[in-house]
């Protein structure tokens, strides 16, 4: 297909650990092939030649933390056909809004000897807090199977074939024996499908990295782990980390802080 | 009398932000500045009041292309506060995954990232128009390193399955089989491109690096050893702030990491290669010497030959420890949390990755400190900079631009993990 047809895909990073974006060059199977569909346009990471938009697709890694940061996610909006959100960074502001629930300078002093050169927000928030989103991908990391259905999805116009129902589901498709039956606290019951339930199938509770599901009932699942032995801390904790500032995970950390 | 800046914006082909300025002034270098901004996420503000046993999920998300470093620093930390050893075949699997990260993060560095430097392609893809099948055989080498990441840690990035004192789970033997055969494959296109790698067109440049590095008795360091430099360094781990400072320089959320009483020093596969030459395998070694390699190699665009080295090196020791494999009867030894400091430091693929973790009785962080390997190569990252960009001023500012970029990725910056990292401007009088 001759440049001017394929369509132009653009990849972005706002604060973040990268890992959501490796994930597309680690689609070691797929790489070559979606080069000769799209027009890689714009991925710093991989690529020198960086091509002026529009963009067809755009896919945006990382967080909101800096004024800076807050105008350019405007710009990727405006060059934008499609503006798609890959990740717990820029789904739900990452690991790195922990901040939200804290005093930043508090923050910046514990890490840095001269923190007035230090530009940074008291918050890190989710693109959709800025832009308007049209779809969102969850994980920390993202899964890379579907990263590839979405952008074929959104390359034909259809609405990308990801399940919104639990972790638990896929533990029963995959014949992987509940861990909370043998005892273990898991996040599995509220936590948003797409991983695979890797963490069950290593013997281990969920950790919620993929976020909540759609309607998630995380009061009756604090009881079930209170049951198990766990501490308000410990449900302080599992709530408010990489998917801290979703409002499912927000207030039931909260009902158990501070 | 001009006045130059010649500047890059954003860099392209490494990991996470930064950018470059350099100024000229009457002919000379008066300053190369690699710009690291990064936007800081704060992990050791926020690792305080979490708990020793989520610690090593939490410190992965600093950086998704060496995952591994940062959990087997933390979990080697904790152990070492709470007067842990993990020995035997769970030890033989930390040094397994290792194996896992090395490859899939030099293959990506090495066929991704760097070598279209070498042969003038701006990425990749483009590569792989004329070079395809290197580019098809490198893809196959980074997935074989994320199989192994994927069998032992559930997934390649962020990882599941790492805990203090061990793993969630150990897998059967009949699970690594798979892996082995792709080992062996790997293996094979491994020592192939150590060949063709060694036959790009190199620079010559060489500094006298101060190299730092992990050395163990008896092997090519992962996960332990004494902190050793080819100056007067052989300190315990514990010891490194004694020897080690890191300053916060205004152009940077990273902080540069520097040898108090000397400066700038040189950590990753430069650094390893140096001081642990006598520790690889003879077969390694043998490739090295057929490679235009001596037992030191101080020219960092060669960085390439040994990265690819170090490949063939994970695989042939992932190779031996799956042959010597028995599951261990249990998957992690009991951790009983005090308060105590512990101290970690393993060779994650870019270098030395410091972790320092105090605990209180609960085992709860009440402070953190983490020395990435990027911040540490900061320094000489610039000191390159500057000789390198001497070395070409007569040159188009084209010339100037491309030879600085190459010169940074010669080290496989992360930045991402680095900010607490760069943008080149040259600025020319």
């Amino acid at each position: 297909m001759s440049e001017r047809k394929r369509p132009r895909l653009a990849v972005w990073k706002f604060a973040s650990c990268d890992g959501c974006q490796l994930s597309l060059l680690d689609c070691e199977d797929e790489l070559l092939t979606l080069a000769g569909v799209v027009q890689i346009a714009n991925f710093p990471e991989a690529s020198s030649v960086i091509k002026d938009g529009p963009y067809d697709l755009s896919l945006v890694e990382g967080s909101i933390t800096t004024a800076h940061d807050a105008e350019r996610i405007l710009k990727v909006r405006r060059q934008s056909k499609h503006l798609v959100t890959i990740g717990a960074c820029a789904t739900a502001g990452g690991i790195q809004a922990l901040r939200n629930f804290a005093d930043v300078n508090d923050y910046i002093a514990a890490v840095y000897a001269s923190p007035q050169y230090i530009e940074t927000l008291a918050t890190s928030t989710p693109i959709s807090a800025h832009v308007p989103v049209d779809f969102e991908l969850h994980g920390c990391p993202i899964n890379k199977v579907q990263l590839i259905e979405v952008i074929s999805a959104f390359l034909a116009g259809r609405k990308p074939a990801i399940a919104t129902h639990s972790v638990c589901i896929e533990c029963k498709r995959s014949g992987t024996v509940c861990v909370m039956v043998q005892g273990t606290p898991c996040l599995g019951p509220v936590t948003h499908a797409g991983c695979g339930a890797i963490c069950p199938s290593f013997r281990r509770g969920c950790y919620g990295c993929y976020g909540p599901m759609d309607t998630p009932n995380t009061a009756a699942l604090a009881r079930e782990w209170r049951a198990l032995g766990a501490t308000p801390r410990d449900l302080l904790r599992v709530f408010r980390s990489f998917n801290a500032t979703a409002e499912p995970f927000t207030t039931e950390s909260e009902a158990h802080g501070d | 009398m001009a006045t130059k800046t010649i500047r890059v914006d954003y860099l392209t082909r490494i990991e996470g932000e930064g950018g470059l300025d350099l100024q000229i002034s009457d002919g000379r270098v008066t300053s190369a500045q690699l710009n690291i901004f990064e936007p800081p996420r704060f992990f050791e503000a926020f690792l305080r009041g979490r708990g020793y046993a989520e610690t090593p999920d939490l410190v992965a998300r600093i950086c998704g292309i060496c995952p591994i470093a940062y959990q087997m620093s933390a979990v080697h930390a904790i152990e070492n506060a709470f007067g842990i050893t993990v020995d035997g075949q769970l030890r033989a699997l930390r040094r397994l995954i290792y194996c896992g990260e090395w490859i899939e993060s030099h293959a990506l560095h090495v066929i991704m990232l760097h070598a279209p430097d070498f042969l003038g392609f701006p990425d990749a893809i483009q590569m792989a128009r004329e070079h395809g099948d290197m580019v098809r055989s490198g893809l196959a080498l980074k997935k074989a390193g994320n199989e192994l990441m994927r069998v032992l840690g559930g997934r390649e990035i962020h990882p599941v399955n790492v805990k203090a004192g061990g793993f969630y789970r150990v897998p059967s033997r009949a699970e690594l089989t798979p892996v082995a055969e792709s080992l062996t494959r790997a293996h094979e296109f491994a020592v192939s491109l150590v060949r063709w790698v060694a036959t790009f067109p190199f620079p010559h440049f060489e500094r006298d690096y101060e190299f730092v590095a992990l050395r163990h008795p008896d092997e090519y360091p992962f996960n332990e050893g004494r902190l050793v430099s080819n100056r007067d360094i052989d300190i315990d781990i514990a010891d490194y702030e004694t020897q080690f400072e890191e300053r916060h320089i205004a152009h940077s959320t990273a902080l540069h990491s520097l040898v108090k009483r000397r400066g700038a020093y040189v950590v990753g596969p430069l650094a390893r290669y140096a001081l642990n030459f006598d520790r690889l395998p003879t077969s390694v070694q043998a490739l090295a010497r057929e490679a235009g390699l001596g037992p030191v190699c101080r020219n960092p665009f060669q960085s390439i030959v040994v990265r690819a080295l170090e490949i063939v090196h994970a695989c042939e020791e992932a190779l031996r420890l799956i042959a010597a494999y028995e599951p261990p009867t249990l998957a992690a030894l009991p951790v009983g949390p005090r308060a105590a400091t512990g101290f970690g430091c393993t060779e994650a693929p870019r270098g030395i990755c410091w972790h320092r973790y105090e605990f209180d009785a609960e085992g709860t962080i009440h402070a953190a400190r983490i020395v990435p390997p990027t911040s540490q190569n900061q320094p000489s990252i610039e000191a390159d900079l500057a000789a390198v960009a001497t070395s070409v001023l007569d040159q188009p500012d084209e010339i100037i631009r491309d030879r600085c970029e190459q010169t940074i990725r010669n080290y496989d910056p992360c930045i991402s993990c680095s900010a607490h990292f760069l943008k080149l401007s040259l600025n020319r009088t």
